[in-house]
């Protein structure tokens, strides 16, 4: 390569003299066709020049590349009867063996052809996605309308493999009122004994429903339960520490263990008004393959803190909210026809013991009770047909109870994108005895831009 | 009141020492003293197998009816893979969808991206279909670093073996010998079977044929097929009529008589354009395990040769 350079340089420097020569001292006015005959043949001077400096760097570069292709093969060389010469590569001559495509070399000289020196330095970056939530909402609720049209969440997407020790997932819901670290944490996926750590603001591992984020919900809106005993949209959403194992179980049983650890601030079911006033959550997981198709998922959770939104009381720390949960899963999905069709069935059931001041301000604990049910059957690619019963009491007040049930259709018009549309009906207490009955109809629009995210299981 | 908030305490001590108790027990061990090696599918398993002989116990996730963009990453996964020594995934974000949550759960250092025990495949084959230019899913599900189906071309499996008999020598060194032998004779037994399907492929050479996805561009281009068209539209998109229209009109220009689709998608529309076009609706599997007969690389050719000549002979 350096001759070629040092050829090219003479090249270009004798081009540049010879084209300051060019321009001869001005001639006589007597000797004009003279003077123009001198020129042209200074001129076909200077192309003879050139045309031999090409041969020469022609001649040259053959010479480079017949000492290339006639180098042995590498070590890793693979050559197979079949063999054939990449498109890409030069005949060579002298009957220099063909080299067969390399593995390695070709592909990493591909990455680097296309891929080029700024858009190598991005491969550090995280991979980023946002998911649009956009819903509309029609029909009527006394209770607890929604808006009629909203971008109800933007959520950004940021996950990296940190170190050789740990990853890193963040997603930040830009909604319509402000931003929100949904989740923020890293989890250390090293460490001794089978422990999985996480550590940041997460979605405590309570049951099904809570850890998943809206998009990936199965129903536009959470099911009512989830509203009335467990913080709503947000749930239990915390800042702490989880701490995870796989447990001992019989055979073909998966068995895992979560302690977590949180500050004790979420949503309207916990909140800390002191240091110690942590809350904890603990889950317990059991997973079986009943076939190659068939599962059966369960859960049993436990969380506590000190209740929220008793901040008038003297001493709101004295006041705990003791949430129970229970989940169940069976799966279907034949592995032939995985994209094509899929069941779900899906129970949570919920107890909350909620430490409070009744209107008379005598402390009291009010026991909720609440659960939900849903069904989905994958129809096609590209539809899926859901439905969803709701029963719950209140938390704050366990003697009314709402109810409801949904029927929900998705579209898909490919992975990225999802269009759905959910009927609801409630029967939601308003008082004791007071009921107001609301019949909703519910669209979504869902997109995907950026990295692929992994399927929620 | 005091005493309440005691309790709370007591309950996370507690919940925390249950895990902690729980680290005590023994993870149930394996009794042989093999190696033991997770594929993502079930080629690889089957190579690793070649190497690894009697040394290893090797496993696929997928199986091989299965597609294996769509896998669901099952907690039963987690308890194989948490025992795994060496764990071989295909790459290119094949499996982008399923394996990043398996390999962050399983609790196994050793199998972590970038560890000694993760092994991508991809690294050593010869990819094609690397997108140039800008890269949008205006195309579909597009594989921004090259198309994943690169083992459908013994050549590459041939690169993808030595290259695992490299990894298994390192991981074992006391049995590299073994090893290296075992890939000698599989070199061996490649190299003549692939003559035998070159020449058995070669009458139908440059025959032109439609797939459902673009799973064959390695098996294609090693047996000098001609992939013109495919019953999806675009990857990861189902087929449209209209696409449909346009492939039967394709086919009929082409003289196109044979549609490749892969065990995991519905035969509707290939029928339908078989009709159409007085073609052939051929299930190829692309995978090891993609018929209860195909239990290893070289019966995965077999099969695939075996079922093209007879639709070609058929169609012609």
């Amino acid at each position: 390569m350096k001759k070629i350079a040092v050829l090219s340089t003479f090249v270009l420097f004798s081009t540049v003299t010879s084209a300051q020569q060019a321009p001869p001292a001005p001639p006589p006015k007597t000797s004009v066709s003279n003077a123009e005959d001198t020129r042209m043949k200074m001129l076909e001077d200077q192309v003879r020049t050139l045309a031999e400096e090409v041969a020469l760097l022609r001649n040259e570069l053959k010479d480079l590349r017949e000492t290339k292709s006639a180098q042995p093969p590498s070590e890793g060389h693979i050559l197979l009867t079949s063999a054939r010469v990449e498109p890409g590569m030069l005949p060579s001559a002298l009957g220099a063996p063909i080299a067969a495509p390399e593995a390695v070399p070709a592909q990493l000289a591909q990455t680097q052809t296309y891929g080029g020196a700024s858009s190598n330095a991005k491969l550090l970056n995280p991979d980023i996605s946002l998911i649009g939530d956009f819903i509309g909402t029609a029909g009527h609720n006394a209770v607890s309308p929604s808006r009629s049209l909203e971008m109800h969440e933007s959520e950004v997407g940021l996950q990296a493999i940190i170190d050789p020790y740990a990853r890193a997932d963040a997603f930040l819901s830009f909604g319509e009122t402000g931003v929100n670290v949904e989740e923020a944490y890293v989890t250390f996926t090293s460490l001794p004994a089978g422990l999985l750590m996480k550590v940041g603001k997460m979605r405590a591992d309570f049951g099904k429903v809570n850890t998943i984020h809206n998009h990936a919900l199965p129903f536009i809106d959470r099911p009512l339960v989830t509203n009335n005993l467990v913080g709503g949209e947000d749930g239990i959403d915390d800042a702490g520490i989880s701490l995870s194992r796989f447990l001992p179980a019989p055979k073909d049983w998966f068995l895992e263990g979560t302690a977590q650890v949180f500050r004790g601030d979420s949503s309207d079911v916990f909140q800390a008004t002191r240091r110690q006033d942590l809350s904890v959550v603990g889950h317990v997981r059991a997973y079986r393959d009943l076939s190659e198709s068939t599962n059966l998922d369960l859960g049993a959770s436990y969380a506590r803190g000190n209740s929220a939104g008793l901040l008038t009381t003297s001493n709101p720390s004295a006041f705990f909210t003791n949430i129970y949960a229970a989940d169940a899963t069976l799966r279907w999905k034949p592995l032939r026809r995985a994209i094509y069709h899929s069941f779900l069935f899906r129970t949570e059931l919920f107890w909350s013991a909620r430490d409070q001041l009744s209107p008379v301000n005598v402390f009291q604990t009010q026991h909720a009770f609440g659960f939900y049910s849903d069904a989905e059957y994958r129809l096609n690619r590209r539809w899926t047909l859901g439905g969803r019963i709701d029963r719950s009491g209140h938390a704050t007040a366990a003697s009314l109870t709402d109810t409801g049930f949904s029927a929900i259709l998705t579209y898909w018009p490919s992975e990225f994108s999802q269009i759905r549309g959910q009927y609801r009906f409630g029967h939601l207490a308003v008082a004791p005895n007071d009921f107001s009955n609301a019949n909703e109809l519910l669209f979504q629009f869902l997109f995907v831009m950026g990295a692929h995210g992994a399927h929620p299981f | 009141m005091r005493h309440t908030n005691t309790h709370s305490r007591i309950t996370a001590v507690a919940v925390a020492l249950a895990l902690l108790c729980a680290l005590f027990f023994p993870a149930s061990g394996h009794a042989d003293n093999k190696l033991q090696i997770m594929t993502a599918t079930t080629d690889l398993a089957a190579l690793a197998q070649e190497i690894g002989g009697d040394k290893v116990n090797v496993e696929s996730i997928a199986r091989g009816y299965q597609d294996p963009h769509f896998v669901e990453a099952k907690p039963s996964f987690l308890l194989k893979l948490r025992r795994a020594d060496l764990l071989i995934v295909v790459g290119l974000e094949l499996e982008i969808g399923w394996l990043p949550p398996l390999i962050t759960q399983s609790t196994n250092p050793k199998i972590q991206v970038g560890a000694p025990g993760y092994f991508d495949a991809s690294r050593y084959a010869r990819i094609l279909e690397i997108p140039t230019g800008q890269v949008t899913r205006a195309e579909g599900d597009v594989h921004p670093l090259g198309n994943p189906h690169y083992w459908l071309d013994p050549e590459n499996g041939l690169r993808i073996a030595r290259a695992i008999q490299d990894k298994l020598s390192e991981m074992r060194p006391n049995d590299s010998a073994y090893f290296a032998q075992r890939y000698a004779s599989f070199e061996q037994h490649l190299k003549q079977a692939d003559q035998q399907w070159l020449a058995e492929m070669k009458p139908y050479a440059d025959r032109k044929i439609v797939t459902y996805h673009r799973s064959w561009p390695n098996f294609a281009e090693h047996f000098s097929l001609n992939v013109v068209g495919y019953v999806e539209p675009r990857p990861g998109i189902p087929p449209s009529p209209q696409h449909t229209v346009e492939l039967i009109g394709l086919m009929k220009r082409e003289g196109v008589r044979v549609i490749v689709v892969e065990p995991y998608f519905d035969l509707k529309t290939p029928n339908a354009v078989a009709r159409e076009t007085g073609g052939q609706v051929l299930v190829l599997t692309p995978s090891v395990g993609g018929e209860k007969e195909i239990t290893d690389y070289f019966k995965l050719f077999d099969y695939d040769i075996a079922k093209l000549k007879q639709a070609f002979d058929a169609t012609h």
